[in-house]
């Protein structure tokens, strides 16, 4: 009875490879042709902008330091108004592992995964993006977050003025 | 012309032609496994180089040609340049038996389609396939590396051991066509092919010569995953290249031994002969990429099990009988 097994193990395998052979293979063939990849399919990183069109990034240095590979480097600004930005921002994706603990990290959802893949490159410098490189004219994917809304530009936004934020009770007109 | 210098420069012509075949037709088995074990894969193997993928065995020929070639330090020079060519060397010998087609006449003078017809052409094969040891084992023992040597010693005991079996998997053969002569024996099987009237011989006979070839699943002499790559761990670029073309011009070898001894060689319906046997080369040829695409590598010692202690009493077994059975017949 085993020698049967044996036999019929040893027999069958080449009925699944001849079967195989006949089949059409499932390969993509890459530069020609492509798979779209899921809309949360982390590749490279973007840098987005919040609803008024306005850089969402605040330069809190936070993504930079999340990074396990030290690839981001930014260098913080402050607006007239006091709303701080980056004066420039880099990543280099010659080091990057997109692991996505900057996207993570981020208060502001200004930098986020994208499912762009395609940015091989011979040269490791032209793999170093910049800000120009990065920013895109989008919300990318939360379109109606704006941090300013809720945190308010400097700490002088009066009290309730916040987005989700109630106005401040008069306490004393609530006395009985 | 005097008779002999015809006969000398159509033997070299001959050479030539043969060479030339055995050597394309090595490259191109090279990329048709690569393709038809893609394809059990459910992949396409190479298809970049040229239409189809066709050019890539030049593109390999390239890259061997411009890789850096590593001779290792304390290694034997001399033998360690050499060993290779004697892998691709004695494996291109045994083509100067190996009767592709009736003799064809022309210009009123018969052309035996064969190098060179010896008398004794199965001791002829059978010779040269032991020879092949020497290219492992040189190729190991000279590399003066660990790894290399356990390889060629691996890859010694496997050769000689299937060696035996293989030999005595063409005695039938012999007794039936009552000659040595490849010749001889593939008009013995003009009516049916010995594969049929002797298919114990032919079953042993075909696994034995997997087993000379070195391929999968008797690939004990590279086995990657315990010996790192075999006896040819050391070489790098075109000596690497030319142990493992020689590989496959053994494979055309023994596909071709496979046709003359069991499958009839270049009879057969319609076709012109020497098409008949390129095809039944190319069919056993498929058989072994078919196997290496399905099989496991079989551990060491149930490879010497499996040799020593089946095949080899089988074929005696079956020598036996085979002689008994002709004695009665004649009786
Ligand atoms: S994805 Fe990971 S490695 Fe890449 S920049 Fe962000 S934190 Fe750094
Ligand atoms: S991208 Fe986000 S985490 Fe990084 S500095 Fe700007 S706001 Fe901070």
């Amino acid at each position: 009875m085993n020698l049967w097994r044996d036999i019929r193990g040893t027999i069958e395998p080449f009925w699944v490879t001849l079967r195989n052979m006949l089949r059409k293979p499932v390969t993509i063939q890459y530069p020609e042709e492509k798979r779209t990849p899921y809309p949360r399919y982390r590749a490279r990183m973007v840098l987005t902008r919040d609803p008024g069109g306005e850089e969402r990034c605040v330069a809190c240095y936070l993504c930079s330091a999340a990074c396990p590979v030290d690839c981001i480097s930014m260098q913080a600004a402050e607006r007239e108004d006091g709303r701080r930005y980056a004066a420039w921002f880099r990543i280099n994706f010659s080091r990057c592992i997109f692991c996505g603990l900057c996207a993570e990290a981020c208060p502001t959802l200004a930098i986020q995964m994208s499912p762009d893949y395609e940015i091989c490159n011979r040269d490791p410098l032209k793999l170093v993006w910049e800000k120009e490189d990065l920013l895109i004219a989008d919300g990318g994917k939360d379109k109606e977050y704006s941090f300013y809304a809720h945190a308010g530009i400097g700490v002088g936004q009066p009290r309730g003025a916040g987005a989700e934020e109630s106005p401040v009770a008069d306490i004393k007109s609530n006395l009985p | 012309m005097t008779p002999l210098l015809v006969t000398l420069v159509l033997i070299l012509v001959k050479l030539a032609l043969v060479f030339g075949v055995i050597l394309t037709m090595a490259a191109y088995i090279v990329l048709a496994e690569r393709k038809l074990l893609g394809r059990m894969q459910l992949r396409y193997g190479p298809n970049r180089v040229g239409p189809f993928g066709l050019m890539q065995p030049l593109a390999d020929l390239i890259k061997m040609l411009t890789k850096e070639d590593v001779c290792p330090a304390h290694a034997d020079k001399w033998l360690f340049m050499i060993s290779p060519g004697l892998a691709a060397v004695t494996a291109l010998l045994a083509f100067a038996v190996v009767p592709f087609g009736p003799p064809l006449t022309l210009f009123g003078q018969t052309v035996p389609m064969v190098v060179c017809d010896l008398n004794v052409g199965v001791l002829y094969f059978l010779g040269l396939s032991s020879l092949a040891v020497y290219g492992i084992a040189l190729g190991g023992w000279a590399s003066n590396s660990k790894y290399a040597l356990l390889g060629a010693i691996r890859g010694l005991a496997q050769l000689i051991s299937y060696e035996l079996s293989m030999g005595l998997a063409v005695v039938p053969v012999i007794l039936a066509s009552r000659s040595f002569s490849l010749t001889d024996i593939v008009n013995a099987q003009a009516s049916y092919p010995f594969a049929v009237t002797h298919p114990l011989a032919f079953l042993i006979f075909l696994v034995s010569v997997a087993a000379e070839s070195k391929r999968i699943p008797f690939d004990i002499p590279e086995a990657e995953n315990e010996l790192v790559a075999g006896f040819h761990t050391e070489y790098s670029g075109m000596r690497f290249g030319l142990f493992f073309v020689g590989e496959y011009i053994n494979m055309i070898i023994l596909g071709s031994m496979t046709t003359v001894f069991f499958l009839g060689g270049w009879h057969g319906p319609l076709l012109p002969p020497v098409l008949w046997f390129l095809l039944k080369v190319m069919a056993v040829c498929f058989v072994f990429i078919w196997v290496r695409g399905t099989m496991p590598r079989l551990r060491y010692d149930q490879l010497m099990h499996f040799g020593w202690k089946f095949l080899v009493p089988v074929a005696l077994v079956n020598v036996v009988i085979t002689g008994a059975v002709m004695l009665w017949l004649k009786g």
